[in-house]
């Protein structure tokens, strides 16, 4: 949709105050909160649903946490909230699978992909492009209203009586297409796939919104190459997702097909025990669904990574009041992530029986990310050196997630071998480097947004003091978390295992369990506090009081404080320069509308 | 607080349309196409994969020999997915004489091709199911597979199992098609693309129609040919 059918469709009056109130002639609280077509509501929408999400995604893992740190404790509450399946107040073993199983289900897919980038993508894309909107407001409408489907289907999957899916986030077959081999591969199973489909069909229809918005509806003046870095990461992650998830719907389909249909694709030569029942599949290939899972799996861990990737850097330059170090060489870098991230899906699958020479080229392939990695980190690094930096709660996460995906991303040259894999696969040592790398840092990534860009979403500022509290902890409490699961993971200890009580060698770590588990409450309570922060600031916070808070360049400081739908008053401002002219020409910093000096300095 | 309407006619910046200078539903559509050229990819990458790892597999030339209306096998191979893949193209061609006519505004003259179009989509949708019901009628289903293969030795059922899927799945395609194109027809008959001023639209269905036409001659190498 054009910029003047926002307009039009709304009919929109503008206002030449201050704030922009876009008066909508029919609009309604269903209009307006429910099936809004104003990006930024969908943005919040998605927000919102993300950190519900993350509540529950987080509680699961305390709960497996609980099991793993005392193993030899019972708690009696956990009977009276889980009935069976936590049987005289210890968590069963089919109960601890479906946890670890829909917390990185839910992680992933539902907080750190529809959560992250359709927060940031729908929020950022047309503030920051200089648009009155997305391309299709109503199919961003509707990518909303999949995602929460989707939620819908995977909530109540939850409560099946034989439980949601529990054969890992991965869900290989032929464990989650035999509903006799597990409890969760039952109807949970069923309930999955379902709601994955729905996850699909919502990232393709914001992905091909994200990247038509950017490609067609930029303001006058605003080129490919003066985009911030936000834009350039959500455009790369709309572009993998789009082209990464079908993969996983066709895997997903034959995976039906096979629970349901009498299909063979997956399956050859099975027997199971708790039948005793041999089955007459036969021709199929288990290692034909890790190919199509990895094929999505691996760029999705790209999906997650660089929206925060952009987030960061663009907080990063606003607060060091310099421009981004080496702008070319970070859309070069994210472009390259891009390629790479078609081409390195089997380095999960090493110890598969993958053709070693086979596996070998993956090796390489993996290892080339470290590269366009390594600049990415030495460009934020040097955007910080000698900057005048300003340490925001949002600049404190942006700080962070560099110092996280570096130690992260260091254990991920071990990983990437393939002899070492045959060592560390399934073992902590995993678990600690995705957590980190991946999981944390995109976290980290997401906070910065948040802090960063709450006051142009609610027009109020966040508490700062709750905003220290939370860095602090959830810094140290990340690290404290997942630095000892190197350990472990290097003694052997394997993960998704229920207890270790017949590996003696593994009694070691013990304490060190306890100690993980103690810090990983320690990390929920504060997030909870960040709930509260953000709920209690969205009504009660200090209010923004001049348009551009932060001193940024990017437009979306140009529109109104609180923007109606259409973003700007009168017209859509023009842009003359790219988003990073910080500390120059003895000037703070330079709006990206302000045409060139006749005597400015080229930078 | 004073309020100032847009004045009629204003103009908005609408800079940017580079690198693809072309409207925005295209620019979705072709994105869509190529999400969507991965699914049916994805497809047919793992039929190849159990294929080639399978020691032996039925031969098509024997399986499909049947033609309507025939009394029982034909002398050549083939015949009736012939006509299937030729009534697609077909409908192709039309597609782009709907597709030139919107270009010159021609209302009554895309409302025709549209009309072939959607009768080709039609035939082809009909021809597949025979050619299913047939099928089904032989035994042939998911989990059942009545062909021995190529060297004689009893088959897995992952011919059929991959057959129905995948031409199911292009047959979806198919039929969505033909209910886009219908819409079309409609709103050609209306006159809405007339009051708009251009028939985009028809192009974008056109982009569809097109890729799905495309699709079937991967899917019909990868069945009938190989």
């Amino acid at each position: 949709m054009s910029n003047e059918a926002v307009l039009q469709q709304h009919g929109a009056v503008i206002t030449t105050h201050g704030e922009a109130h876009v008066h909508h002639h029919k609009e309604t609280f269903i209009t307006k909160y429910i099936f809004s077509q104003d990006h930024k509501m969908i943005c919040k929408q998605f927000l919102i649903t993300g950190m519900i999400w993350a509540i529950l995604g987080g509680l699961m893992s305390v709960l497996f946490r609980l099991q793993l740190g005392y193993p030899d404790s019972t708690f009696p509450f956990l009977e009276d909230v889980f009935g069976k399946w936590a049987k005289g107040g210890k968590i069963q073993p089919e109960f601890y699978y479906a946890l670890v199983t829909m917390h990185g289900t839910v992680l992933v897919f539902f907080v750190l992909t529809g959560g992250l980038s359709g927060t940031f993508a729908n929020f950022l894309i047309p503030l920051q492009c200089g648009a009155r909107d997305m391309a299709s407001p109503f199919l961003n409408m509707l990518s909303y209203w999949f995602f929460f489907m989707a939620s819908i289907v995977i909530f109540s999957s939850l409560f099946q009586e034989t439980g949601p899916a529990s054969g890992g986030w991965t869900v290989y077959p032929p464990l989650s297409a035999l509903g006799d081999a597990n409890e969760g591969s039952k109807a949970g199973m069923d309930f999955w796939i379902i709601g994955m489909a729905l996850f699909v069909v919502s990232s393709l229809l914001g992905g091909l919104n994200y990247i038509t918005t950017i490609l067609n509806m930029r303001t006058k003046g605003m080129s490919m190459t003066r985009l911030p870095l936000t834009i350039w990461a959500l455009f790369f992650t709309a572009i993998l997702g789009v082209l990464s998830f079908p993969v996983l719907l066709s895997g997903l389909i034959l995976l039906l097909f096979d629970r349901h249909f009498g299909t063979s694709f997956y399956l050859s030569d099975i027997f199971i025990a708790s039948t005793g029942r041999a089955l007459s599949n036969e021709g199929g290939s288990a290692i034909l669904f890790q190919h199509l899972f990895w094929f999505l799996g691996h760029p999705e861990v790209y999906i997650i990574i660089l929206p925060a990737m952009g987030l960061v850097s663009e907080v990063m330059a606003v607060n060091s009041r310099k421009p981004i170090f080496g702008y070319m060489a970070m859309v070069g870098s994210l472009f390259a992530i891009a390629v790479l991230a078609f081409l390195v899906w089997a380095h999960h699958m090493f110890v598969t029986g993958l053709n070693p020479l086979l596996g070998s080229v993956f090796v390489l392939l993996t290892l080339l990310i470290a590269v366009p990695s390594a600049i990415k980190v030495f460009n934020w690094l040097t955007t910080l050196w000698r900057g005048n930096i300003r340490f925001t709660p949002g600049m404190l996460f942006a700080i962070a997630f560099v110092s996280l995906f570096i130690s992260g991303g260091l254990t991920g040259i071990f990983l990437g071998n393939s002899t070492l894999d045959i060592h560390l696969h399934d073992t902590y040592f995993v678990v600690a480097h995705f957590h980190i790398v991946m999981g944390v840092s995109a976290f980290f990534g997401m906070f910065c947004g948040v802090y960063h860009w709450f006051p142009k979403m609610f027009g109020r500022y966040l508490n700062n003091t709750m905003s220290y509290i939370h860095f602090w902890v959830t810094f140290m409490g990340a690290y404290l978390i997942f630095w000892p699961m190197h350990y472990e993971g290097l003694a052997g200890m394997p993960r998704r295992y229920v207890e270790y009580e017949n590996w003696l060698s593994f009694h070691q770590f013990g304490d060190l369990n306890r100690f993980i588990s103690t810090v990983a409450m320690v990390v929920f309570s504060v997030q909870l506090m960040f709930v509260f922060n953000f709920f209690y600031s969205i009504f009660k916070g200090r209010k923004v009081t001049t348009m551009n808070p932060w001193g940024a360049n990017t437009l979306e400081w140009t529109a109104p404080i609180r923007p109606g739908h259409g973003n700007w008053i009168g017209e859509i401002p023009e842009v003359h320069r790219w988003a990073y002219d910080y500390g120059k020409d003895g000037r703070e910093f330079i709006p990206q509308t302000e045409p060139i000096g006749p005597n400015e300095s080229v930078h | 607080m004073s309020q100032a309407a847009i004045p009629a006619g204003a103009k908005w910046w609408s800079g940017g349309k580079s690198p693809y200078n072309v409207e925005y539903g295209k620019l979705m559509m072709w994105f869509f196409l190529m999400s969507d050229a991965f699914t049916f990819g994805a497809f047919l990458i793992s039929y190849g994969t159990i294929r080639f790892s399978s020691n032996s597999w039925p031969n098509p030339n024997e399986v499909f020999r049947t033609f309507p209306g025939w009394k029982g096998e034909m002398p050549v191979p083939l015949a009736f997915v012939s006509l299937m893949t030729f009534i697609l193209i077909m409908s192709s061609v039309t597609m782009v004489l709907a597709v030139a006519n919107g270009h010159a505004g021609k209302r009554l003259e895309v409302a025709k091709w549209l009309g072939w179009t959607i009768l080709g989509g039609i035939a082809f949708l009909s021809c597949q199911a025979w050619e299913w019901t047939h099928l089904h009628g032989e035994g042939a289903w998911w989990g059942r597979n009545p062909f021995m293969n190529i060297d004689g030795t009893q088959s897995s059922t992952n011919f059929t199992n991959f057959f129905f899927t995948i031409t199911g799945f292009h047959g979806f395609h198919v039929f969505s098609g033909v209910i886009v194109n219908i819409i079309m027809l409609i709103l050609v008959l209306r006159g809405t693309f007339d009051r708009r001023g251009h028939y985009l639209m028809i192009e974008k269905a056109g982009l569809y129609w097109h890729f799905v036409d495309l699709v079937w001659v991967f899917v019909f190498t990868c069945f009938y040919l190989l």
